[in-house]
């Protein structure tokens, strides 16, 4: 019984997250893009700062009409953006922000497996969105998605298997327990590679071709409405708590930092992956977008030799040490 | 909850019965609690829906219901043929994943006691595989649009 409670807990708390962290983040962003531009950005919703404002944008969302075109796949339409949100809220559960046993959702024991796995699973809702509208524009977009998922997905592997290596182990919280110091300069390669990998999967600029607007609407979300496309828009900033808490853990050694790893490590962790998705809005204001052949170059041409470099790497020094 | 048979195989395999056991149990533990806040989320998605249909108005007219392209209505199909142009891409991706796939389990020992140097001119073979599939389909003209 006190295990069903302590799960039910686990459950709640992550859900709780993943509803509260991506809003968050895009609030900030709202903030933050506005100064970097030299505007305000919200300021009238709920009074301070326009602290509300996403309150306000989810509650106009929820009652708009719900638009399925006439020559759209139905099922596939409205399933869509069920399939694009829900993969992040079960990697939450993976990722740990703390040392102790408490301070995660659920240990998986092939942790970055699973979360590679199960962030891959997204891209498939932006595809089915773009393929069900029935619009030359989504359908564009759903290909640009999957050409950018094929594209990236490589390299991410590869620097998070530099990692798994470096550590020996593949579960979440063994290789945080295996971080030292000295990793941050030796795995930098691969965490540059992660980032920018995560960055292109999550369509964030400058790696948002597939919703263009100046070129294709919006890509596969140009013929969602009202609350479906809320989801969308929640399952992209989820997508960056997801991300930055990774490249967090895996990379920036989680809940180690200058005074040790007691008491408030979780802090640590939070902190890393806030200023990570700090990283994510500055780059948005600061790049234009690539061409679609300039974003498979990158990949092929530079991430997956430089991912390829950084296993080497890793893989010398570790037998030379051990 | 874990099926008791995959449990019983688990618990054979294992290098003794009761840890094989624990083991197991571990695992599907785990992995349970995934599927449960799976559910958990399938039940938001389907509350967020079901709300949303009591909340929003629904007045369909026929324009609205068209697909939209730039303001213009839409000509011919919406299922239109588009040449995939980076479908060698996708040759690439899926004999590069899978080969990476590999990488995991191996990450886990290859430095283990007793392994060592052997292991590492394997890597290297490995990588080497990689490297010349790279640069032969970069040689091809793979890797540049027209």
């Amino acid at each position: 019984m006190n295990g069903a409670l302590d799960v039910g807990l686990r459950l709640l708390v992550v859900f709780v997250v993943f509803l509260t962290f991506p809003l968050i983040v895009g609030q900030t962003e709202h903030k933050v893009m506005a100064h970097m531009q030299g505007r305000l950005g919200p300021m009238y919703a709920g009074g301070f700062h326009g602290w509300a404002q996403l309150v306000a944008d989810g509650v106009k969302f929820a009652q708009k009409e719900d638009v399925v075109p006439a020559g759209a796949d139905r099922r596939i339409f409205q399933l869509a953006p069920a399939v694009a949100l829900l993969p992040y809220l079960l990697v939450l559960l993976a990722i740990p922000i703390g040392p102790s046993e408490g301070a995660v959702g659920q240990v998986v024991d092939a942790g970055i497996f699973f979360v590679l796995a199960v962030m891959g699973v997204g891209v498939l809702g932006s595809l089915m969105a773009g393929w069900a509208s029935a619009n030359k524009f989504s359908l564009l977009g759903g290909l640009r998605t999957a050409a950018q998922l094929l594209a990236y997905e490589l390299p991410m592997l590869l620097a998070a298997a530099s990692v798994a290596m470096a550590a020996g182990t593949v579960s979440l919280p063994g290789i945080v327990d295996a971080f030292r110091w000295w990793w941050l300069p030796w795995q930098i390669i691969g965490a540059l590679v992660f980032f920018i990998a995560g960055l292109a999967e999550l369509q964030r600029p400058p790696f948002d071709m597939p919703v263009a607007d100046s070129e294709i609407i919006f890509g596969a979300y140009t013929e969602y409405t009202g609350l479906r496309f809320a989801l969308f828009l929640l399952a992209e900033y989820a997508g960056i708590v997801v991300l930055c808490g990774l490249t967090t853990v895996l990379f920036l050694g989680g809940w180690h930092g200058p005074w040790g790893a007691d008491g408030l490590g979780w802090l640590w962790t939070l902190l890393k992956t806030a200023i990570l998705a700090f990283v994510v809005i500055w780059l948005r204001v600061t790049y234009p977008r690539l061409r679609e052949d300039q974003l498979q170059k990158l990949s092929w041409t530079l991430l997956v030799p430089l991912s390829l470099a950084q296993i080497a790497l890793t893989g010398i020094v570790k037998v030379v040490i051990s | 909850m874990p099926d008791p048979t995959a449990v019983a195989v688990m618990a054979e395999t294992g290098s003794a019965g009761t840890a094989g056991n624990v083991i197991a149990a571990g695992y599907f533990h785990s992995y349970s609690v995934v599927g449960l806040l799976a559910a958990v989320g399938v039940l938001f998605v389907a509350v967020a829906f079901g709300a949303g249909r009591l909340l929003r108005p629904v007045v369909p007219t026929p324009e609205k219901l068209l697909t939209y392209e730039c303001g213009v209505d839409p000509v011919g199909e919406g299922w239109a043929h588009t040449q995939v142009r980076y479908y060698v891409y996708a040759f690439l991706y899926v004999i590069f994943a899978v080969d990476s796939i590999f990488l995991f389990p191996w990450a886990t020992v290859f430095a283990a006691p007793g392994y060592g140097a052997a292991t590492l001119v394997e890597m290297f073979i490995f990588l080497g595989f990689l490297a010349v599939g790279l640069l032969y389909a970069y040689k091809k003209g793979v890797l540049t649009w027209t």
